[in-house]
């Protein structure tokens, strides 16, 4: 079932990546080939792929149960706050907290993860930013 | 005479004191992400880039660094083989068979030791064969046009599932996806901005470290919390690690296995479709045929542990002959190797090695040391890397995904680029989950546009006529071997994969009782 799915999105992308290729907006000079071709050749192979994972689909994989999927749905979520909240707060304190979260999901002690987090973030700061010279992000600390 | 004169250039380009202490740095971290289990070469590598590029190391230093890496990591994955019976990557499923049972014996430090020597020789075979073999291709490659190019990389797709692929409509909907990934932006001939829907930061494309990070490493990560499989699975304190060094008598009892296999995974190396997992599956199933007069295979014969060792190093050193010498991968490593190459703006191919030398032979010669200090690294060492086995993944996962965030936040400073990264690691986790591979998804975003280029320049040479792409012999077996490279799998892929599974299941059963 799941290829079945898998194959009609497949399908689905590759129609939508086609019209997307249709809609190109060609300029005046242009090559012999022009930028839409190769882009429509891609599409084909796209979607005649995802016919053939629809009409023959593998056994199907074993997907986490409600609370597991909600677990890589947390973490993904906790990821983007990072990617949103790493100008704001700064390397160390956004770190910091990511990793002691990721950390306490894959079954550390609360307490033992929060010290983890800690030691992560002032670890990577040391080596990439205080030996190695590399430029992070700085907040409202300066760290 | 004229390649050693340029390998010794080579090896006084590579012989500074950074460059040593890079690859000594190299070997060690490659060593480690080889042993860990779950953190291949693949993804190894692909942590290191954006930071080897973001440090401003010159293009000579950072190759030295990562392929010094990708050498350690080949060596490293037989550790936790040996050691706990489960592979640290792929090609070293099948030390598994013998060296499991080895270590069950008492014998694991010599089973170890030996598998290190086994290593050394399987690399050092495949380092002169891609210093005899790449210039010869380079004379071939020189013949190509745009055509003979468009129709190469079509062949490094078809033939990239590899020929245990078990569905190839899935490996030919990643390579499509990862072209398609790498169309987004404004087109470089006619300047037309594709696929961008008015996003600015799409303009210039989406950046092919954003997804290799992306997908390998963050990839890894969700697996691990769907599993919470936090705490490690060693339990090496059980083994005893016994003596370390193998004695004499061993090493010439395995030393034609180690030759023959070497050669026999070098060409598997080479050719394209292969890599190191069937290197390491052909040398011991051939030397098992050969060799195994009384049926020892599988119950901790020391020439059981030496065969894939040495297949799969040589196999990974052979890998690295169409890389370099055609610009066109055919493994997995040697893909994310080539973003690398990318990344630094060399155009690997033909004209790499008349128009900069420097970079190829800095390289070989960083091979060979790379080598010997692994051969040295991994004998008395080996306890230390025995050691990081036991650091548990949940406290390990969160540093791969910081290292991989700074790593990006180190390049382009934007949130925009880590949120992009953060999409391409669940896109990871879920085609991981249908089982999709992902490496022709990254060898697609490296070699689209290149692919496109071609495809436009052969075709305006020749005025508009699209039959000019079968036009010369050359094309025309390039397109042949890729048909048949596709069609292969079909046949065969799933009688070879239930064999290489089945011979596991074996020993597995035949350890137990």
């Amino acid at each position: 079932m799941s290829d079945r799915i898998f194959g009609a999105v497949g399908l689905f992308l590759a129609l939508g990546y086609a019209w997307a290729a249709l809609v190109i907006e060609e300029s005046f000079l242009s090559d012999a080939v022009g930028p839409k071709a190769f882009p429509l050749i891609i599409a084909a192979v796209l979607g005649l792929a995802s016919v053939a994972i629809f009409l023959k689909p593998d056994t199907a994989p074993e997907w986490p149960s409600l609370p597991r999927l909600l677990e890589v749905a947390m973490a993904v979520l906790a990821m983007i706050l990072y990617a949103i909240l790493l100008p704001e707060a700064g390397f160390i304190l956004a770190t910091a907290v990511a990793a002691a979260y990721l950390t306490w999901r894959l079954g550390s002690s609360p307490i033992g993860s929060l010290v983890t987090g800690c030691l992560t973030s002032v670890g990577i700061y040391a080596v990439f930013h205080l030996v190695l010279g590399l430029s992070l992000a700085k907040g409202p600390f300066g760290f | 005479m004229e390649t050693l004169s340029s390998l010794a250039d080579g090896f006084v380009i590579a012989l500074t004191w950074q460059n040593l202490l890079l690859a000594l740095l190299g070997c060690f971290l490659g060593t480690i992400m080889g042993a860990l289990p779950g953190l291949g070469p693949s993804n190894g590598v692909a942590i290191l880039i954006p930071l080897a590029f973001t440090l401003g190391l010159g293009a000579t230093p950072s190759l030295i660094l990562l392929t010094s890496v990708y050498y350690g990591a080949m060596y490293g994955g037989r550790i936790s083989s040996i050691l706990l019976n489960i592979p640290g990557d792929e090609p070293a499923m099948m030390t598994c068979l013998d060296g499991y049972p080895m270590a069950q014996q008492g014998r694991a430090g010599e089973a170890l030791s030996l598998s290190g020597v086994a290593s050394f020789v399987g690399a050092f075979i495949a380092t002169w064969g891609l210093i005899l073999l790449a210039p010869q291709l380079v004379k071939i490659a020189l013949l190509f046009g745009p055509a003979e190019y468009f129709a190469l990389f079509t062949l490094a797709f078809a033939t990239l599932g590899g020929v245990a692929s078990t569905n190839q409509a899935k490996t030919a909907f990643a390579a499509a996806l990862g072209i398609g990934l790498a169309t987004v932006g404004v087109d470089t001939q006619t300047g037309v901005p594709r696929f961008t829907f008015g996003e600015v930061h799409l303009y210039d494309g989406i950046d092919f470290l954003v997804a290799i990070v992306g997908l390998f490493a963050l990839s890894e990560v969700f697996l691990f919390l769907e599993h919470r499989h936090g705490n490690a699975d060693a339990n090496s304190s059980k083994i005893s690690v016994g003596r370390l060094m193998p004695s004499f008598a061993l090493l010439k009892y395995c030393t034609p296995t180690m030759l023959r296999t070497s050669l026999l995974g070098f060409v598997a190396g080479v050719l394209p479709g292969a890599g190191a997992s069937l290197g390491s599956f052909i040398s011991y199933t051939f030397e098992k045929k050969l060799v195994d007069k009384e049926g020892t295979f599988g119950k901790g014969d020391p020439r059981g542990v030496a065969a894939p060792e040495a297949g799969n190093n040589a196999a990974a050193g052979g890998a690295l002959v169409p890389m370099l010498a055609l610009g066109v991968p055919g493994s997995g490593t040697t893909a994310v190797l080539l973003a690398v190459l990318l990344a630094l703006n060399i155009t690997p191919g033909p004209l790499l090695f008349t128009q900069q030398p420097d970079v190829v032979w800095g390289l070989i010669a960083a091979l060979f040391i790379a080598n010997f200090m692994l051969l040295a690294m991994n004998i008395p060492m080996i306890g230390l890397f025995t050691r990081v086995l036991l650091i548990p993944p949940r406290i390990l996962m969160p540093i791969v995904a910081m290292v991989s965030f700074v790593g990006i936040y180190g390049i382009s400073g934007s949130s925009f680029d880590l949120m992009v990264m953060v999409g391409f690691g669940v896109l990871g986790w879920v085609l991981r989950k249908l089982d999709v591979p992902l490496v022709p998804i990254i060898l697609g975003t490296l070699l689209g546009n290149a692919m496109e280029n071609n495809l436009r320049r052969a075709i305006s040479i020749s005025n508009g006529d699209w039959f000019t792409l079968i036009d010369s012999p050359l094309s025309i077996a390039l397109w042949s071997l890729a048909a048949i490279g596709f069609v292969l799998p079909i046949l065969f892929g799933k009688v070879l994969k239930a064999r290489m599974r089945h011979m596991k299941k074996d020993e597995e059963g035949s350890t137990i009782d």
